[in-house]
């Protein structure tokens, strides 16, 4: 299928630090891609220069290829035009991301007018499908609340009508279920799988919930210190982890292994934090991994792509070692 | 006698028009040695029963006893002498620190408030905490923010367990964390359990920690307590039409893309349903669920459940 999206070796540094090193990955219509990290792996600033919404002193590099343009040499004006109607975002905390002096139904026009030339009451009409469309209960009632008068999850809901109004053909959704209960999560993942399907549009899940993850995407890119360090379908990903970080993440995590309890013994631990990443040389893993060799600390793993879905970034993962045995003999 | 014996407790709040039963009618125990998660949405009032048990909020009504001593009619120094026996762990490791606090001083205060050694000796019992919840030696004269939020909780723990208490009422206590982090801390809360013999209140909405955490889990709705049984009974055989739906809900990649479990929000404790809570969301609701609060049943095995509809 032909890609929407293809980011080529992205990325971002501010000052010294560099929090995204070189990422790359592709996007088709209809997908969902989630992207997966720790705090300070880098997936939000992933996901900001997606949007062109880093700071202007954030320094970028790689490309952003959107529908056969470059995002990152785009100039702010024409980005205007493709961010919110093209390309959408919801963010985490649905309270902080609506304006609380404006009604939901002035939030969803004020997009519609901008980017669709509606006039208001064309707009407004729209506003009322859109929040129907996401499931808001009574909507040509609801057009007119604020949005202290709603729900968490009714609010997610907002941002979601908000982010779909032009009907773009990307949204990127950063966490965007973290804040809400587990009923409400299921609800509003549901509701993204639905839109994803009925508008053709790609998502990108960006989460740390594994769970989440193995449920409702496509694919997965597992990020770490502001690499991604493996790749895959979910079932295979989860089943076989290559590289011994995902490795860790799903034996640490209680979630996949429903069965057991503190009284069976401890769970696998990943020591460490992901702080120790920022003075690496080598694997910025390393300090933590329990495979690690001396060779880790002097280079950068390259990331090797097994097969069409699989990458992984780990010279000791079998499955590589294996084909670089196999390259070598052949050699 | 049980550690903890919570009876009808209630806990409502003043609001503008009205109250907000954050707690209502709430009954349950604590053995010794035990683990007993509570689970719920937010606005379930699980939190406000966290802090009521403490008194760090006033119950309206009820009785809470804690090693036959009644905490909710205690004041002054009888309070204070209770209140050293249970302790709380909180959920966000950078705003429950003091940020102009030496880890020195955060340890410390709790010794010297409930008036326990010399200055002396409350440096050594912190020094020989600090070991044991697996912080770097060095760490009593630094400050909260030169830690990592894994760190920060265990600097939480350890403040926590300096006084040797009894029962500690976790609250979310690995929510914030990173995944890595959190099988590192969950790890650290059950070898101190053992150690030092403790028991635990586990607030949590998180039901994939709760299942490996807990040995008897509370399921809250709307402040009212709405089913109870040992973890794995709970698991295999939840009666109660919100249970199975907080278990549905949980994400589980063996049901790929599969539909919500329940719909709706949360209705507000301000003004909750009549008859049983839950019936603006229950797919099993009838008419006798709309006019009449439910009794618990007792199902044999510990297993307690409060539904018109559960066999």
């Amino acid at each position: 299928m032909a890609r929407l999206l293809e980011v080529h070796n992205l990325s971002v540094g501010f000052g010294n630090a560099q929090p995204v090193k070189g990422v790359s990955f592709t996007a088709t219509p209809g997908e969902m891609l989630a992207i997966v990290g720790e705090s300070g792996s880098g997936k939000s600033l992933t996901a900001l220069g997606l949007m062109g919404l880093l700071p202007r002193h954030a320094k970028t590099g790689g490309e952003i290829h959107f529908d056969g343009r470059d995002l990152l040499k785009l100039p702010e004006k024409e980005l205007r035009g493709i961010r919110g109607r093209d390309i959408a975002m919801i963010f985490q905390e649905p309270m902080t991301s609506l304006n609380p002096v404006m009604t939901i139904g002035d939030q969803i026009v004020e997009v519609l007018r901008i980017h669709e030339k509606l006039n208001h009451k064309q707009a407004r009409l729209r506003a009322i499908e859109l929040l129907d469309l996401v499931s808001i209960p009574d909507a040509a009632k609801r057009v007119d609340d604020y949005p202290h008068q709603l729900s968490g999850g009714m609010r997610q809901r907002v941002m979601i009508a908000i982010a779909v109004a032009c009907s773009p053909r990307l949204l990127i959704a950063d966490e965007a279920t973290t804040a809400l209960d587990v009923t409400i999560q299921a609800q509003v993942l549901q509701l993204l799988d639905r839109l994803r399907s009925q508008l053709n549009m790609a998502v990108i899940l960006i989460t740390h919930d594994l769970g989440l993850v193995a449920q409702w995407a496509d694919r997965v890119v597992v990020m770490y210190a502001g690499r991604k360090i493996e790749q895959g379908l979910p079932d295979v990903l989860f089943e076989t982890p290559y590289h011994p970080y995902t490795q860790g993440l799903l034996a640490a995590s209680p979630r996949l292994k429903a069965d057991y309890h503190y009284r069976d013994g401890p769970l696998t631990e990943i020591p460490g934090s992901i702080v120790s990443a920022a003075a690496e040389l080598g694997c910025a893993f390393r300090p933590r991994c329990p495979v690690a060799r001396s060779a880790c600390g002097s280079s950068v793993p390259a990331l090797v792509q097994l097969s069409a879905e699989r990458e992984v970034a780990c010279p000791y993962v079998p499955a590589i070692a294996e084909a670089s045995y196999a390259a070598s003999v052949r050699r | 006698m049980p550690l903890l014996s919570v009876d009808r407790l209630s806990t409502h709040y003043p609001a503008r028009d009205g109250t907000v039963r954050a707690v209502d009618d709430v009954s349950l125990e604590i053995v010794e040695g035990e683990t007993v998660a509570l689970v719920g949405e937010s606005g379930c009032g699980k939190s406000t029963l966290g802090k009521s048990l403490m008194r760090l909020v006033n119950p309206t009504s009820g009785q809470v006893t804690f090693k036959g001593r009644d905490v909710a009619a205690l004041t002054g120094k009888e309070l204070q002498s209770v209140r050293r026996h249970i302790q709380m762990i909180f959920q966000d490791p950078f705003a429950s620190l003091n940020p102009r606090q030496t880890i020195r001083t955060i340890l410390t205060s709790p010794l010297a408030v409930h008036g326990i050694g010399d200055g002396k000796s409350r440096e050594a019992i912190a020094a020989s905490m600090v070991a044991h919840v697996g912080l770097p030696a060095n760490s009593l004269s630094r400050y909260p923010h030169e830690f990592s939020g894994g760190q920060r909780q265990r600097i939480g723990i350890a403040r926590a367990l300096i006084l040797q208490p009894e029962l500690v009422i976790c609250d979310e206590p690995v929510s914030a964390l990173d995944l890595s982090i959190q099988a590192q801390i969950l790890n650290l809360l059950v070898e101190m359990k053992s150690e030092l013999s403790l028991s635990y209140l586990f607030i949590s909405h998180d039901l994939s920690v709760v299942r490996y955490f807990a040995d008897r889990v509370l399921v809250m709705y709307l402040g009212r307590i709405v089913e109870s049984a040992p973890t794995a009974k709970l698991w295999n055989d939840a009666k109660h039409p919100y249970t199975q739906a907080l278990l549905a809900a949980v994400p589980d990649p063996s049901r790929r893309k599969q539909a919500a479990s329940i719909t709706g929000d949360l209705p507000s404790p301000h003004n909750p349903p009549s008859g049983c809570r839950f019936h603006t969301r229950c797919p099993l609701a009838t008419d006798i669920c709309r006019t009449d609060d439910p009794i618990y049943t007792q199902l044999g095995g510990g297993h307690t459940v409060a539904c018109h509809h559960a066999q």
